[in-house]
């Protein structure tokens, strides 16, 4: 085993570890109910949050696309998880929430999927800047569109139309155009959330290890000679694009299923920027970061009340800061002489071991 | 067909302050190659002044405007000089993501100063008259928006073609490093391209807001997003497309708008952007990029 081998199992063990510490801990907390009630009703946010930003992360930082839709990818989730938990309840009267629930996320992750290959098989295409703004085009479609959507169920059977008219008198509306998703039964768990973000890590941190990680890897450093070397840009990037929008959509049918309503509102620009943010915070390209940024950022205007109104505020001035930090040369060399010392006395240390 | 041929001229106003927005992506881009996500809020900006100008300050119109046009050109230097700048040799990624904290910055900057209660623009200095012409009626806010981007665009042209800065930011778009050796102040041009694109963007504010009075923090955004999208729609870089691009999608948007849905609207501007980018990735008027290796 090399020591960049070994490293890389370390690491994805320590994610996986402390993803599972952090879980049981928090169940135990639930048994002793010495969880605050707010903490309680952010689980599951936390969780979809958290497959938001490491599916992100996979876009951004591992195969370096700026997609900014990705917020798109989880209302298509968040809507068909609603639509099929509310057709399963309706239609055939499944009173299991768990089958339910399993089914609607799986759903939720197919449909997403499809519209993320449908719309990476064009954007792919394109190229840095433009790949962002088409992502940032294909997010606002979306939402516009799910804003004249309306979904019914009758007799078992699913209508769809794009107005209202259209629909059969004795119908049960599922998704009403601009209200959205209604009476959704909320069937979200935390142990169901667990499982998805365990899920996403075994996937994701699979992928990044793997001969297709290493080739994403490769056309994100240098397209061009990874071409040459007989990579098939196309198919990898989009391998990763459709990946995260898979990904993306399940946390969508988990979050979409923690409420009783899901409105186009909840998936805006704005939303897509603050899975960035988790992104960026965390570090382009390190899963854990994510987590561990995403956890940390949904509970923290939760905690501080006062902070709310400054929260994006922050996140703006932090963002722009993170960026200067790490890519202007001169910073950066300022930063590696102050920190040079530490980083020495560290190499020795591991080289006596 | 009077009704048709008042969304053509509505659109074509619209157009014409997308086209205006338009010009300021198209030229940053064209001579700093990064996109400036920020300056769809410098309009915003822009607006807010002129508008504080008008109702609090007393100023008459001109004033308000030309308050507007120095705030954003102030701002719009800084903003290139405190955060763009130190990233000049950056991946274009990080600079993105820097162009979007700064649009966000801008934003809870706006709301903190002037609230998000909308503010309902003064109507009383573009918006002054009406003229009928046979059956139809046309705003002077319409007609001075639509005059203001002609004589922008004259005057752009006319600024890049003949002076001593307009020919430097033509050299430093082509090639950055030989107008470096060429002697040109690389810097100094950039700046001055942010003053100008700031500026524009300020006129642009006061054009949208006389013809949609709705003044609020993100009032800029969705129109800097789609004018990025008239810039990409005319060809990145290029002064006329982005003309023709802002005026054919503001036309593309109000007949949207009108005869197929209201909601959908702006899912057919970002349609056309999608289908633009996939027959004519370099826009209409735009040159193809040769790759090298």
């Amino acid at each position: 085993m090399t020591k960049e081998k070994r490293k890389r199992l370390i690491y994805s063990l320590v994610t996986y570890l402390l993803v599972i510490a952090a879980f049981i801990f928090l169940q135990s907390m639930i048994a002793n109910k010495t969880i605050s009630r707010s903490l309680k009703g952010q689980l599951v946010p936390i969780c979809c949050w958290i497959v938001m930003a490491v599916s992100l992360n996979l876009v951004v930082g591992i195969s370096g696309e700026l997609s900014l839709g990705h917020a798109g990818f989880m209302s298509v989730g968040a809507y068909t998880g609603a639509v099929v938990s509310g057709w399963l309840l309706n239609g055939f009267d499944v009173q299991d929430t768990t089958l339910r629930l399993v089914l609607a996320i799986v759903a939720g992750g197919l449909f997403s999927g499809i519209v993320g290959a449908l719309i990476g098989i064009p954007v792919l295409r394109l190229r840095g800047d433009y790949l962002a703004i088409v992502t940032l085009a294909f997010g606002e479609i979306i939402r516009s569109l799910v804003n004249v959507f309306y979904v019914g169920t009758a007799d078992g059977k699913l209508h769809f139309s794009f107005l209202q008219k259209n629909m059969p008198d004795a119908v049960t509306m599922l998704v009403d155009g601009a209200k959205g998703a209604v009476k959704v039964k909320p069937i979200s768990t935390f142990t169901a959330g667990f499982i998805l973000v365990l899920i996403t890590l075994v996937v994701v941190l699979n992928l990044i290890n793997s001969r297709a990680g290493r080739a994403i890897k490769a056309c994100r450093d240098n397209r061009i000679a990874a071409e040459s070397m007989g990579v098939n840009v196309t198919k990898y990037k989009m391998m990763a694009f459709v990946t995260a929008a898979v990904l993306a959509g399940m946390a969508g049918a988990l979050y979409g299923l923690n409420s009783s309503t899901v409105v186009p509102s909840q998936f805006t620009f704005n939303q897509s920027i603050n899975v960035l943010v988790f992104v960026v915070l965390g570090g382009l390209g390190n899963v854990l970061g994510s987590i561990i940024s995403a956890a940390f950022l949904t509970i923290l205007p939760e905690m501080l009340r006062a902070f709310a109104d400054y929260r994006m505020l922050v996140y703006a001035v932090v963002l722009i800061l993170v960026m200067i930090f790490t890519n202007n040369p001169t910073i950066r060399s300022w930063v590696n002489r102050l920190t040079a010392p530490l980083r020495k006395k560290e190499k020795t240390g591991g080289d006596a071991q | 067909m009077t009704a048709f041929l008042r969304f053509l001229i509505n659109g074509v106003s619209l157009g014409s302050v997308y086209a205006i927005i338009a010009l300021g992506y198209t030229m940053v881009y064209g001579i700093a190659k990064m996109l400036n996500f920020a300056h769809g809020d410098v309009i915003m900006v822009g607006a807010y002044i002129a508008f504080c100008g008008l109702q609090y300050w007393g100023f008459p119109p001109v004033a308000a405007i030309l308050a507007a046009m120095v705030v954003c050109t102030v701002l719009g230097v800084t903003i290139e000089g405190l955060a763009y700048r130190p990233l000049r040799q950056a991946p274009s990624l990080a600079v993105l993501i820097t162009a979007i904290g700064m649009s966000y910055l801008l934003q809870n900057v706006a709301l903190m100063i002037w609230g998000a209660n909308p503010k309902s623009f003064p109507q009383t200095f573009i918006n002054s008259s009406t003229w009928n012409i046979g059956e139809m009626s046309i705003s002077s806010a319409t007609v001075i928006t639509i005059l203001a981007n002609i004589v922008i665009m004259i005057g752009l042209t006319l600024f890049t073609a003949k002076t001593k800065m307009g020919k430097a930011m033509r050299c430093v778009s082509e090639d950055r490093g030989a107008a470096e050796l060429m002697g040109i102040n690389v810097n100094r041009t950039i700046s001055a391209t942010f003053a100008i694109g700031s500026a524009l963007a300020a006129i642009a504010g006061v054009l949208l807001c006389s013809s949609y009075p709705i003044l609020q923090p993100t009032t800029g955004s969705m129109p800097g997003i789609k004018a990025f999208t008239a810039a990409v729609f005319g060809g990145i870089g290029s002064i006329p497309g982005a003309m023709i691009g802002g005026v054919l999608l503001g036309v593309i948007e109000i007949l949207g708008k009108a005869y197929i849905s209201t909601e959908v609207g702006d899912a057919i501007v970002f349609a056309v952007l999608i289908v633009v980018l996939l027959v004519k990735p370099s826009g209409l008027l735009g040159k193809p990029v040769r790759e090298k290796v």
